[in-house]
């Protein structure tokens, strides 16, 4: 069974908690207690409705403030997929968690009040799903029970919404559009026939017909050392086997590889997990890999195919979103992670910060706050085995740490 | 619509546990399992034997006893840690409240349940354990599906829920300060339904109070307690025989089980997805307040 992952987003009054709380109800996905357990807090709150947007609101400072503030996780499942949602808050000072939220989804769940049209928060929602380049977009039209159900409102809309996309940066992206009513549940698991006029599949429907990317042979090989597994036992006395989730692409027993930054070369041996032998690995299997020569490798280098090496990078140029209340100052140093493997790096130059509504560039920037995207250049004390990220999202992000607190302060997106 | 039953198991949710597990050894200098004896602990020893096989698990288990566990659970544990050559370290509640650490809650709810936190924080202090590895789900509870998969705690094991780190990709930070631990949920992204599809497609074998037994219970406030020598009981609680299983494993006073015939894993997994109560609608602990389970880890609970 494939597991789809989905973000959303949106403020508390576009009707995201209700759409949430709809697709989960109708597939069965909310049991008796819990929403039970709603009824009762919605009626503590004096609501004379079920507020199902305290199910995802699972802090108390949330719940008094009725403002989502970090990813919450949701899961459901039909038959044939198990569904994983991050919901995020879409206020802009949450900018952050909506990036943390968008960076594992396949599928970006973009929701517009029929009424209100495209607002602030669907520029910066939708520059996101296109800096991440997230393969799906849906674009959900809510509350069109609020608008009659116009057809005219409608398509005003998804022409808006065209001239975004015209500004996009990432040009594949599969984009859908669906009229809704989550309060009346048109659309979302079921058509009930409001809207007739419109022939496309429900949410549901169309998250059931998402493709996955299984074109793992178009993407270049990469396998991440994670650790090396030395038993030293009698049974498995000379056993030296590479542990690691294989980033994309795919690997053979018999392929050749070169381990960087060294640059030994040797065949694949065996490729095990656990007690079974593999023939092949494939993108996002962890798996330990042993080679037919003693080669000199260990935690945080690579084995890749010899015939589609990556650059090692010195240099980076890169995309970043700032996730530190403490900017970014250029002349700093921090550490670098790239997968497992972590480098010292200096900020040489802020190149420039973007307006996600405007996509105006300001350049000449010597500090990023929180929150800001932008765009900058690394130097990095070691090579960094990465790929632009356009080219191989599963090898082309990284993030930043401050020496200092440990804490994490930035996404990047090396270009 | 979905009445129809999911056999499957994701895979990706196996290779994401071990991969996460492989970090955890790899970032950290002393790790451990924190062991309950439930299934999702016993779903987490299964993953860590997968992860860094032929080689055996580079951490050691630890349980907080509470002195108020089902004695099957005991057994299987001792089975268990038998049967795969384990590691662990048990420590014992029992011992924090003859410290005078903590004090006996008293009446008829009394539980353990909130001390094992005090005797936790003792022993991750104790053995000088930076990452303790846990079986939460997010799934499981709305605090929960907050948390991070590295959830960084203060030295007083507590949980900042507005000051969590950015958590992207699979890109996991365990750089910690010095007092700092982690706690690291491996099975995060899993939910009750594909932890028992796992132990199904394992093979594993759990304690067997999740399967259907007699066992003498009473009725209280619309549930079915076990009976024990635990559990204060008031006059009019009288205990009776019935067929029941447990859906979650804590303690026999803070646990509920459900009436059930089911006595193999397909009827469980069945049972499961024709169930109106969620899963930790048997736990007692929970149903202390609407925030119960945030004011606890904010306190150093898992």
């Amino acid at each position: 069974m494939e597991v789809l992952r989905i973000a959303t987003s949106g403020s508390v009054d576009d009707g995201k908690s209700t759409l949430i709380g709809r697709l989960l109800y109708d597939t069965n996905s909310i049991p008796q207690d819990k929403m039970e357990a709603l009824h009762a807090a919605s009626k503590r709150k004096g609501l004379d409705f079920t507020d199902l947007s305290l199910l995802t609101d699972g802090l108390v400072a949330e719940r008094e403030q009725g403002i989502t503030i970090d990813v919450a996780h949701i899961y459901f499942s039909t038959p044939t997929r198990k569904y994983i949602i991050a919901d995020t808050p879409g206020h802009v000072e949450y900018t952050r968690n909506m990036v943390t939220g968008a960076s594992n989804a396949q599928v970006s769940l973009i929701l517009i009040d029929a009424r209100k049209g495209i607002v602030e928060q669907t520029y910066r929602h939708f520059f996101i799903a296109s800096l991440l380049r997230i393969p799906y977009l849906v674009v959900c039209v809510n509350k069109m029970d609020l608008v009659e159900y116009s057809e005219a409102r409608f398509n005003q809309i998804v022409e808006e919404f065209q001239q975004l996309l015209q500004n996009a940066s990432f040009k594949a992206q599969d984009v859908a559009f669906i009229p809704v009513s989550s309060l009346y549940g048109e659309n979302v698991a079921s058509a009930n026939g409001a809207i007739d006029w419109y022939k496309g599949p429900t949410l549901l429907d169309y998250l059931e017909g998402v493709q996955f990317d299984h074109a793992d042979s178009v993407h270049p090989a990469r396998f991440p050392i994670q650790s090396v597994i030395r038993p030293r036992t009698t049974e498995y006395h000379d056993f030296r086997g590479f542990a690691g989730k294989v980033a994309s692409g795919h690997f053979s027993v018999g392929d050749e590889v070169i381990s960087l930054p060294s640059g030994q070369k040797s065949r694949i041996k065996t490729i095990e997990q656990f007690e079974k032998q593999l023939e092949t690995a494939h993108a996002r299997e962890s798996v330990v890999i042993t080679l037919e020569d003693e080669i000199d490798s260990s935690r945080g280098n690579m084995l890749v195919k010899t015939n589609e090496q990556p650059k090692q990078l010195k240099e980076i140029s890169a995309q970043i979103c700032w996730m530190d209340a403490q900017p970014l100052t250029a002349g700093k140093t921090y550490l670098l992670q790239h997968g497992v493997n972590r480098v010292k790096a200096k900020v040489q130059q802020i190149n420039y910060v973007i307006d996600v509504t405007s996509y105006q560039q300001t350049t000449g920037k010597t500090t990023m706050g929180l929150n800001d995207i932008g765009k900058i250049t690394l130097k990095t004390a070691s090579p960094v085995l990465a790929d632009p990220y356009s080219v191989n999202p599963a090898n082309g992000a990284f993030i930043l740490i401050d020496e200092f607190n440990n804490t994490t302060v930035a996404v990047g997106f090396v270009e | 619509m979905t009445n129809q039953i999911n056999w499957e198991f994701p895979q990706a949710l196996e290779d994401e546990a071990i991969y996460i597990l492989r970090e955890t050894a790899a970032q950290f200098e002393k790790p451990v399992l924190l062991f309950s004896g439930g299934k999702d602990s016993i779903t987490l020893v299964r993953l860590a034997q997968k992860a860094f096989y032929p080689g055996k698990i580079p951490f050691p288990l630890l349980h907080v006893d509470t002195g108020h566990n089902f004695p099957e659970t005991i057994q299987f544990r001792d089975w268990l840690v038998n049967s795969l050559g384990l590691d662990i370290i048990v420590r014992n509640v029992q011992d924090s409240i003859d410290q005078g650490k903590v004090q006996e809650e008293t009446g008829k709810y009394a539980s353990r349940n909130a001390l094992q936190t005090v005797t936790l924080l003792d022993a991750i202090e104790e053995g000088k354990f930076d990452a303790c590895i846990g079986g939460a789900r997010r799934d499981e509870e709305k605090a929960r599906a907050k948390e991070r998969i590295f959830s960084v705690r203060d030295e007083f094991g507590q949980w900042n829920a507005k000051m969590q780190r950015p958590e992207l990709f699979d890109i996991l930070n365990g750089k910690i300060n010095i007092g700092e631990n982690v706690r690291v949920f491996p099975i995060s992204n899993w939910t009750e339904l594909d932890v028992w599809n796992y132990i199904r497609r394992e093979k594993l074998e759990i304690p067997s109070i999740y399967f259907a037994h007699e066992r003498e219970i009473i009725e209280r406030d619309g549930l079915y307690w076990p009976y024990s020598e635990f559990l204060n009981t008031t006059a009019d609680e009288v205990p009776y025989r019935q067929k029941v299983r447990f859906r979650t494993v804590g303690d026999m006073t803070c646990t509920a089980a459900v009436i059930s015939d089911a006595d193999k894993l397909e009827d469980i997994i069945a049972e499961i997805m024709e169930a109106k109560i969620s899963e930790r609608g048997a736990r007692i602990d929970d149903k202390r307040s609407e925030a119960a389970m945030e004011k606890r880890k904010q306190a150093g609970y898992f």
